[in-house]
C-alpha cells in the first residue's frame, strides 16, 4: 500500500489539484490508512473482551438453543431400521424387513451401549418406549428369524404402529419436537400437530402464569414506586439523599438475604403471622398462608425489584421543572388535572423505562420463586431447571429456555425504543 | 413541596395522607432487611421474636448463632470461596471491561452500538439460560465444578457493569487533556498512566465494586456449575433454607447486610470524589 503510493507520487495526476502530504501521498488515502489504523486499535481495544463473551457466553448460549432442535439419536443408532422404513406404508406394524433392520441396529447399539440414549430420546415421545428399547435390547442377541413375531412377543408397543410413525417421523437429524411439547402440542395420529387437551397444558399455563405474576409485579412496583420517587424528587436534596439510601440499600444487598428475610417473615411461625396472633388479630389455628405460594412470590419480588422502578423514575421526575405545575394552575386546572393532565405525561419515559426493566428481570427470575413460591409460585425458569437438572430432558429445557429468551429480546429491544425516545426528549 | 399557609383541609389532609403512606413505602423497603439483624441475636431457634426478646431481657439474645457461623468449617469454606472467585472474576472483568470501554469510546469505533449490544448481553439474558448455557459449555470442556470454571462464569456476568461504568465516566471525558499531555512531551502510556487512569478511576472502582457484588451475590450459576468445593455463601444460604433451616442464615444475612451498608457508603464516596474531580459539583 505504502509502496504503491510512493510509488504514485511523481506522476502528474497526483499534483493535479490535488493535495498530497509531505511525503508525496495523496492526503485521502493518507487520511484513509491514519483513520483505518485508528479503528484498528479501538478494535484492538474491545476484541479481548469480545472475544472472551463470544467464546465463553454467546456461543455457548447458541449451542444450547441449538440443542432443542438437535436430533442426532435415532439416525445415528437406527440407520438400518429407518432405511428399511422407506418403503413402509406408514399404517400398520411393519413386515419382516424392518423388524430384521431394527434387530441388527439393536445389536449393534446394545454392544456400543447406545440403546440408554435412544430409550430416553424415544421416551420423550411415547412414555412405554423406555422399557420396549431395554428390554428388547437385551434379548435380540438371541433371536433367530423371522424376528417380527418375537419383537411382538417381548414388548406390547411392537404391536403399536405409533412407534414406528414415531421413529420415521424422529429418525432426522432436526426435530419440531421440543418445541411441540414446549408449546403443549403433540402429534396426532395422522402425523398433524394439534393443541393437548386442556388439563394437560403445562408450558403454556406457566408461560401465562409467568407473564400474569411479572404483570402484577410490574404494577404493584409502579403504585409503590411513584409516590415515593414523587416524594424524593421533591424534597430538598439532603433528605433526598438520605431516602436514596433508604432505597439502595435493598438494592444492595444480597438477594439471598432479601429472600431468606421474607422467608422469616411470612412463614407459618413467621413474624407477621405471630404478629397477628399476639395482637388477636387471628387465632393460632387460622395463620395465614403467606409462604410457599403465589402470594410469597408476589410479596417478595416486588420487594427485591421495587428499587429497579424507582430509580429511573426519580432520575425522570428530577428532569421535570415544577413551573409547569404551577403554570397548569395558574391557567386554572385543579390539582388533580394538574398532576393527572401535565406531570404524569412527563413520567412516561421513566414509567416506561422502568416498567419494561421490572418486566424482563421479574420473567427470568429463579431463585426467589423456587424458595418461597411453592407449586403454585412456580414461574417458567423453574420448569427450565426442572428439566435441566431432574427429568434432564435437556431438549425440552432448551425449547422452553429459548422461547423465554426471544421474549426478553424482543421485551429489552422495546426497552431499548422507550430509553431512546426518552434521550430525545431530553 | 412545603404546605402552602393557604391550603384548605383537603389539602392539609392529602398532604399528610401522601406522606404517611410514602412513609410506609419506604417502612416496606427498609424494614424486611432490619428486622433479620435483632432476629439473628436470638437464643432460640425460631425466626420470630420471643417474649423475652420483646421485653428486652437479656437472657433472651445470645451469640450462639454467631459462634455456630464462625465455628462452621462449612461456612467457613463459603466464606473464602466467595472471596477467592470474587476477587479473580473481578479482577478479569475490570481489565476486560475497563479495555473494551476504552476502545468503545473512541469515536471511530466501528460497529459500536452491535458491540455494545453484545458486551451488555450477559446482563440482559435470564441468569438460568446463560447457566445452561455455561454448564453444556463449560462441561464439554472439563471446567464444569472447577474454580476456574465458576471464576471465568463470573467474570463473564460482571463484566457488562465495567463496561457500562466505564463508558459513562468517559463521556464527559475531556480529549483534550490527552493532546495537551501529547503535545507535553508524554508518550501514550504515561498519558494513560498520569492523566487518563486518575480521571476514570473512580469509573473504574465502582464497576469492579458491581463487578465483585455480581459474583458475590450470584447463585444461580454457581448452582449449576460448581461442585461442593465450589460452594459459595449463597449457595451455602441455599441450601441452609432448603434444607436444615437454622438462625445461622440470619447471622450470615445480619453480616452482609452490614457488607452493603459499607459498599454504599464507599460508592457514594466515590460518586463525589469524581464529580468534584471533575468541577461538576462544588466542595
Amino acid at each position: 500500500m505504502q509502496q504503491s503510493a510512493s510509488e504514485a507520487s511523481p506522476n502528474d495526476h497526483m499534483r493535479d489539484g490535488k493535495l498530497v502530504t509531505a511525503d508525496g501521498r495523496p492526503l485521502k488515502a493518507s487520511l484513509k490508512t491514519a483513520e483505518r489504523r485508528r479503528k484498528i486499535i479501538a478494535f484492538a481495544f474491545v476484541s479481548p473482551l469480545l472475544l472472551f463473551l463470544i467464546v465463553s457466553f454467546i456461543v455457548p448460549i447458541g449451542q444450547m438453543m441449538w440443542r432443542s432442535v438437535d436430533n442426532p439419536t435415532i439416525i445415528n443408532t437406527l440407520p438400518r431400521t429407518l432405511e428399511a422404513m422407506q418403503d413402509w406404508d406408514g399404517q400398520d406394524v411393519p413386515d419382516e424387513p424392518v423388524f430384521a433392520a431394527l434387530r441388527e441396529d439393536l445389536a449393534i447399539a446394545q454392544e456400543n451401549r447406545r440403546v440408554g440414549p435412544l430409550a430416553v430420546r424415544l421416551n420423550y415421545e411415547i412414555s412405554a418406549a423406555r422399557g420396549a428399547f431395554t428390554r428388547t435390547a437385551r434379548t435380540v442377541a438371541d433371536m433367530e428369524p423371522p424376528y417380527k413375531e418375537q419383537f411382538l412377543d417381548a414388548h406390547r408397543l411392537w404391536g403399536n404402529p405409533d412407534i414406528y410413525q414415531i421413529i420415521k417421523r424422529e429418525g432426522r437429524p432436526l426435530t419440531a419436537s421440543y418445541y411441540v411439547a414446549a408449546t403443549d402440542r403433540r402429534y396426532a395420529a395422522d402425523g398433524s400437530i394439534e393443541m393437548r387437551a386442556e388439563h394437560q397444558r403445562i408450558y403454556m399455563n406457566l408461560f401465562g402464569r409467568t407473564f400474569a405474576m411479572s404483570a402484577v409485579i410490574l404494577v404493584l412496583t409502579m403504585l409503590l414506586g411513584f409516590p415515593i420517587a414523587f416524594w424524593m424528587a421533591h424534597l430538598p436534596m439532603r433528605y433526598a439523599n438520605l431516602l436514596m439510601i433508604m432505597v439502595l440499600l435493598p438494592f444492595w444487598t444480597s438477594l439471598l438475604v432479601r429472600t431468606t428475610s421474607w422467608i422469616v417473615l411470612l412463614q407459618q411461625q413467621g413474624v407477621i403471622n405471630s404478629s397477628l396472633v399476639n395482637l388477636g388479630i387471628i387465632d393460632t389455628g387460622n395463620r395465614l398462608s403467606l409462604m410457599y405460594n403465589m402470594t410469597g412470590t408476589i410479596i417478595a419480588m416486588t420487594h427485591i425489584l421495587l428499587p429497579f422502578m424507582v430509580l429511573p423514575l426519580y432520575s425522570v421526575m428530577k428532569t421535570i421543572p415544577p413551573s409547569y405545575l404551577r403554570a397548569a394552575r395558574s391557567l386554572g386546572a385543579n390539582n388533580w388535572t394538574a398532576f393527572w393532565r401535565v406531570y404524569v405525561p412527563q413520567t412516561l419515559p421513566g414509567i416506561g423505562a422502568g416498567g419494561v426493566l421490572v418486566f424482563i428481570i421479574s420473567i427470568g427470575y429463579y431463585i426467589t420463586p423456587a424458595l418461597v413460591g411453592g407449586q403454585s409460585g412456580r414461574m417458567i425458569s423453574n420448569m427450565i431447571a426442572y428439566h435441566m437438572q431432574t427429568s434432564l430432558n435437556w431438549g425440552l429445557a432448551a425449547a422452553l429456555g429459548s422461547m423465554l429468551l426471544i421474549s426478553v429480546l424482543i421485551l429489552y429491544w422495546a426497552y431499548n425504543k422507550l430509553v431512546g425516545a426518552d434521550i430525545k426528549l431530553g | 413541596m412545603a404546605l402552602p399557609t393557604y391550603a384548605g383541609p383537603l389539602e392539609r389532609f392529602w398532604y399528610y395522607a401522601f406522606r404517611f403512606i410514602c412513609c410506609l413505602i419506604f417502612f416496606f423497603l427498609i424494614a424486611p432487611i432490619i428486622i433479620m439483624v435483632p432476629l439473628s441475636f436470638n437464643a432460640q431457634p425460631y425466626f420470630t421474636f420471643t417474649t423475652e426478646m420483646l421485653t428486652l431481657n437479656p437472657e433472651g439474645f445470645s451469640l450462639r448463632w454467631y459462634e455456630q457461623l464462625f465455628s462452621s468449617s462449612q461456612w467457613m469454606r463459603s466464606i473464602r470461596n466467595s472471596l477467592f472467585i470474587g476477587v479473580f472474576s473481578t479482577i478479569i472483568a475490570t481489565t476486560l471491561g475497563t479495555l473494551a470501554a476504552l476502545g468503545l469510546s473512541r469515536s471511530e469505533m466501528p460497529y459500536k452500538g452491535l458491540i455494545m449490544g453484545l458486551l451488555i448481553s450477559p446482563m440482559i439474558v435470564p441468569l438460568i439460560i446463560s447457566a445452561a448455557g455455561m454448564f453444556f459449555f463449560y462441561s464439554s470442556v472439563n471446567l464444569a465444578g472447577t474454580f476456574p470454571g465458576v471464576i471465568l462464569a463470573h467474570a463473564v456476568l460482571g463484566t457488562p457493569f465495567v463496561v457500562i461504568t466505564v463508558t459513562a465516566t468517559l463521556v464527559g471525558f475531556d480529549n483534550s487533556l490527552t493532546k495537551a499531555s501529547a503535545s507535553l512531551g508524554a508518550d501514550p502510556i504515561t498519558t494513560f498512566r498520569k492523566v487518563q487512569m486518575p480521571l476514570i478511576l473512580p469509573g473504574v472502582v465502582s464497576g469492579a465494586l458491581f463487578a465483585f457484588i455480581t459474583s458475590f451475590d450470584e447463585i444461580v450459576i454457581v448452582l449449576f456449575l460448581a461442585s461442593v468445593e465450589q460452594r459459595t455463601i449463597p449457595r451455602e444460604m441455599w441450601s441452609g433454607i432448603r434444607e436444615q433451616i437454622s438462625p445461622t442464615i440470619l447471622a450470615v444475612a445480619s453480616l452482609l447486610v452490614l457488607i452493603s451498608i459499607m459498599l454504599l457508603t464507599t460508592l457514594e464516596l466515590l460518586r463525589r470524589r469524581s464529580e468534584r474531580l471533575r468541577g461538576l459539583s462544588p466542595g
